[in-house]
């Protein structure tokens, strides 16, 4: 191994970073391990951001606990580290009390699906206007590589030594069952393919679900004698399929089986705060104020007033209507 | 300098001034609408639940909002997020809730997060007697989440001082930074009475104190151990950071022992220093008397009677009501046990602030428990017995 020649000092390498807006450079290095796929999808990420044009002070990040968990800590937006399996309840109140926020959830397989399980379907039965990615490495990577819900049937993990004998969550089913209106999926080599997926979510209303398999190198790939990160790649490169639309019963993961991947869900309906302010609309009626209206329907309320127009219920009725054609 | 608190008059939309009869439970949701809560995420449970009823009705008038969250777990997390989100925020739950609700309480005290919590209390343990009153979670207000922190908790004895507490509570947690917890109960969340209401412009509301200077000089977190940090809202652009995680000012992970030192000193010291501005204590006939009953809630209306009567057969009988349980008034207690022949200390349980009273006194006099295994209030007449036997 050759020693890193760096020309310039380190402030300046970390200031010049491509990433040095997206992150919080005073905190790296990150823990994440040589080959692990978080920092891919933290990547891809950014590249998204910058994409859908939002305004960085409007997006919030939360996670929990685990690898991912650590996400909120690197990413130089308002970020809370929460507690084991909680991201989707913090980021709900969060959402609730500021709307104008995009929030945004970062958690692993365990955390998300294990601990946090009831929260997520409940999250997702609500329309609640969250983008979720789910890095799912199948194992608990912060503790010592322990079955999660999604660990393939046979695979080795530490708390099962002698192979999975459980049947594995499949995500996309989860999420599409649960009511979530856009589902994805991915693997960490697709990288172009998460970054418009994200960009695509962050710039729709409802609950959006991106999963995205990645490898834990030092645990998963290592215990069942996968290889690194590379061999990791190769197995997405031969064994990952596009196939947007794909009926989500038809897509879990066997051990290393074929992995289905592309947008299998993307439905509008009301999110949970329209369906709040519009079932209020109808129900009070004229006395009952809007409930987080952002800066511009704010706007577009006050110009709309000036100009005598009224017809802000009329718009509501229209979206909850749009739930026949989901 | 630290910038204080603002106190304002509130907010008239949420204050439904006049007369009512109402219950505990519903002048406590009326307590938080006046202190200017518009968030509260909540979870059914009785004897509790008729809070989160009446913030339901009264939301969409006075533009708030309530989500029934899935679990109680839920629900504590969803007031983080909220308060973040730059809301005053509440919610309410019963024994079996509050213990679910233990884990993110933690998280709440550590991220120095402002909130309330009401938790009307039940028989227990377990699912014990959902429709019989209690005070057996007194001690777990004050340990129930791991590690060393501190909490405020504040105990009413009827409807209007729900309404009253619920309002001294959000001030409190907006001074303070840290969750504060209205340890009512069974037989005053039901208890219909005469509640009033005063006019908005007589209500004191203590502001959230919101960082005022540039934006890159924000910092979430100062562990002075007297005063908390001002608070910034998701979405202002100050790209603050916040982890259960022990952290450093800027809310970065330090995981050090002598960061560890610092946080922890720091979210003790930022109570027990101020003790003599958080706990508020109700006393009557407390100089000359040679025994003192010490109570809390509901008790306190029952241990009257028993005071009135130990005082006709010619004792020497003073009062001391906790309105503010946690913080513990500890010096009061010390300098009236050398004073005193005994204390006596009738609760609703097996006798748990008993033990904070009896740790105070280090012997100096007698303390009695006057305890009770949850279910009913006491029958006076035990609380006399206790009176005379102090007395001795």
């Amino acid at each position: 191994m050759n020693d890193v020649v760096r020309t310039i000092d380190d402030a300046t390498f970390r200031k010049q970073n491509p990433m040095a807006e997206f992150l919080r450079m005073e905190r790296m290095p990150h823990i994440w391990c040589p080959g692990c796929g978080i920092g891919s999808v933290v990547t891809s990420f950014a590249e998204a951001v910058k994409e859908s044009g939002l305004d960085m002070d409007k997006i919030a990040v939360v996670s929990g606990i685990g690898c991912t968990g650590r996400v909120a800590g690197y990413v130089k937006f308002d970020s809370l580290h929460t507690t084991h399996g909680r991201a989707i309840p913090v980021a709900t109140g969060l959402k609730l009390a500021n709307p104008e926020l995009k929030v945004v959830v970062f958690s692993g397989d365990g955390d998300l699906t294990s601990i946090g399980g009831n929260h997520f379907i409940h999250a997702a039965r609500r329309n609640m206007d969250l983008l979720v990615i789910c890095v799912n490495n199948f194992t608990y990577g912060m503790t010592g590589g322990q079955m999660t819900p999604t660990t393939p049937t046979t695979a080795n993990a530490s708390t099962t030594p002698y192979g999975n004998y459980e049947y594995p969550f499949s995500l996309p089913f989860l999420a599409d069952a649960a009511g979530a209106s856009y589902v994805a999926r991915w693997t960490s080599l697709n990288a172009r393919n998460i970054t418009d997926s994200i960009a695509e979510a962050l710039t729709r209303k409802g609950f959006s679900f991106i999963e995205v398999i990645t490898p834990c190198t030092t645990l998963y790939q290592r215990r069942n004698r996968l290889g690194d990160g590379l061999d990791a790649m190769q197995y997405y490169h031969d064994d990952a399929d596009i196939e947007h639309g794909a009926d989500t019963r038809n897509v879990g993961i066997d051990y290393q089986g074929k992995i289905k991947v592309g947008k299998f869900v993307d439905r509008q309906k009301p999110t949970y705060l329209e369906a709040v302010n519009t079932h209020y609309a109808n129900v009070i009626g004229d006395d009952y104020e809007l409930y987080g209206k952002t800066p511009p329907e704010k706007k577009a309320e006050e110009d709309a007033k000036k100009a005598g127009i009224d017809d802000l219920s009329e718009a509501d009725s229209t979206t909850c209507d749009s739930e026949d054609d989901a | 300098m630290p910038q204080l608190p603002h106190k304002v008059t509130a907010d008239p939309k949420g204050v439904e001034s006049g007369p009512h009869f109402m219950d505990g439970d519903h002048a406590l949701a009326e307590g938080a609408l006046a202190a200017g809560c518009r968030f509260f995420a909540g979870y059914p449970i009785t004897p509790s639940t008729e809070t989160a009823e009446r913030f339901a009705e009264r939301c969409p008038a006075v533009g708030g909002l309530f989500i029934q969250m899935e679990d109680e777990i839920a629900s504590i997390a969803a007031l983080i997020g909220g308060a973040w989100g730059g809301q005053k925020v509440m919610t309410v739950t019963s024994g079996p809730g509050f213990s679910l609700m233990m884990e993110n309480i933690g998280l709440a005290v550590m991220t120095e997060t402002p909130m309330v919590i009401a938790n009307v209390q039940r028989g227990g343990p377990s699912t014990g007697l959902p429709t019989l009153t209690a005070q057996q979670d007194m001690m777990q207000a004050r340990w129930g989440s791991h590690g060393d922190y501190r909490i405020i908790a504040l105990v009413p004895d009827s409807p209007q001082e729900c309404f009253d507490l619920a309002v001294e509570a959000f001030n409190l947690s907006e001074t303070y930074r840290v969750p504060v917890f209205i340890m009512t109960d069974e037989t005053v969340g039901h208890m219909h009475e005469k509640v009033v209401i005063p006019p908005a412009d007589q209500i004191q509301v203590v502001e959230r104190n919101w960082h005022k200077g540039p934006k890159e000089e924000y910092r979430p977190y100062q562990f002075t151990g007297k005063d908390v940090a001002p608070m910034v809202k998701a979405g202002d652009g100050y790209r603050f950071h916040i982890t259960g995680l022990t952290h450093d000012e800027r809310g970065y992970p330090a995981l050090t022992p002598e960061q560890g030192k610092k946080v922890v000193t720091h979210l003790i010291e930022k109570i027990d220093s101020n003790v003599d501005k958080i706990s508020r204590v109700e006393e009557d006939g407390i100089d000359g008397a040679d025994v003192v009953v010490i109570s809390y809630g509901i008790t306190s209306r029952i241990a009257i009677r028993a005071v009135q009567d130990a005082r006709k057969a010619g004792l020497k009988v003073g009062v001391m009501r906790l309105i503010t349980v946690w913080p513990f008034c500890e010096q009061k207690i010390r300098e009236l046990a050398g004073k005193i022949k005994g204390f006596v200390v009738p609760e609703i349980n097996y006798g748990q602030i008993v033990l904070e009273v009896e740790r105070c006194s280090a012997g100096k006099c007698k303390v009695i428990s006057v305890n009770s295994c949850g279910g009913a209030v006491h029958d006076p007449e035990e609380i006399l017995t206790a009176i005379k036997e102090a007395a001795k």
